[in-house]
């Protein structure tokens, strides 16, 4: 089965991101497809490459770039969503004028667009959120 | 037909507010959603339940908040084709409301028809 996930809640504050991360993981074993991960609220904090959890904790962030690489999954962040969080890319910090970019390996920032389409896509929508 | 729709597949989407306009930022983001989805042309349909009937209510302020008042926003959805707006029956009764507090048309549902509503689509997003 093709399934597109939907992330609404950002690491560690709420588990919405780790049952998702295990959720595809285990659909993965399974033969599955993911067809695309899509963050969105603040679901988008889990692309920030900056995030330093303490060494005898999970790195939520890390360990979705590791599985982004290791299956050729898709992970996008919301743009609008993202831009409010703080969020960016090298090209979105530099058209917004900004110092620094966050994006953690693995990740892409795209529109809302590609929730829908991920909708239209897949056989199934999962949505992980409080 | 739009290039997002080159597959021709059209799907039943039905997206689920669940939360006051206020408070936390998903109701105003669901919104965003249904507004960029519109532009696919599919199945489209909003449903309201619990605190969520809330966001439907007639005189809105936010000034007070600092916050965007988006209430007016939904009566723009007629212009994208978002017609089908369900508002669950015990939920607005429980809150004190009826369909004359709220600023749009709506189909006020029992929560078994709403039941149905949500088993006859293809994609639930829940905000």
């Amino acid at each position: 089965m093709k399934f597109s996930i939907l992330v609404n809640e950002g690491p560690y504050t709420h588990e919405a991101s780790d049952t998702a991360y295990q959720f595809v993981k285990a659909a993965l074993a399974k033969g599955h497809e993911i067809y695309r991960v899509f963050f969105y609220h603040d679901g988008v904090n889990n692309g920030t490459r900056l995030t330093v959890p303490p060494q005898d904790d999970r790195n939520i962030v890390k360990r979705w770039s590791e599985l982004a690489a290791q299956h050729k999954l898709d992970l996008v962040l919301c743009i609008a969503a993202a831009q409010r969080r703080g969020l960016m890319d090298k090209s979105e910090a530099k058209r917004n004028g900004k110092d620094a970019d966050n994006l953690a390996p693995g990740f892409r920032i795209s529109g809302l667009g590609q929730l829908i389409e991920a909708g239209i896509q897949a056989d199934r929508l999962v949505v992980f959120g409080d | 037909m739009t290039e997002e729709n080159a597959g021709g597949v059209a799907k039943r989407f039905l997206y689920v507010n669940r939360r006051a306009p206020y408070g936390s930022i998903y109701a105003l983001e669901s919104l965003e959603v249904v507004l960029i989805g519109a532009a696919f042309e599919q199945d489209v349909s909003l449903a309201f339940i619990g605190d969520g009937v809330y966001q439907l209510t007639k005189g809105q302020d936010t000034k007070g908040l600092e916050v965007k008042n988006f209430s007016p926003t939904y009566r723009a959805l007629e212009d994208y084709d978002v017609t089908k707006l369900y508002v669950d029956e015990e939920a607005l009764q429980s809150r004190g409301l009826s369909e004359a507090d709220l600023v749009v048309p709506v189909e006020v549902v029992s929560a078994q028809r709403m039941a149905e509503i949500m088993e006859s689509q293809d994609v639930i997003l829940s905000f």
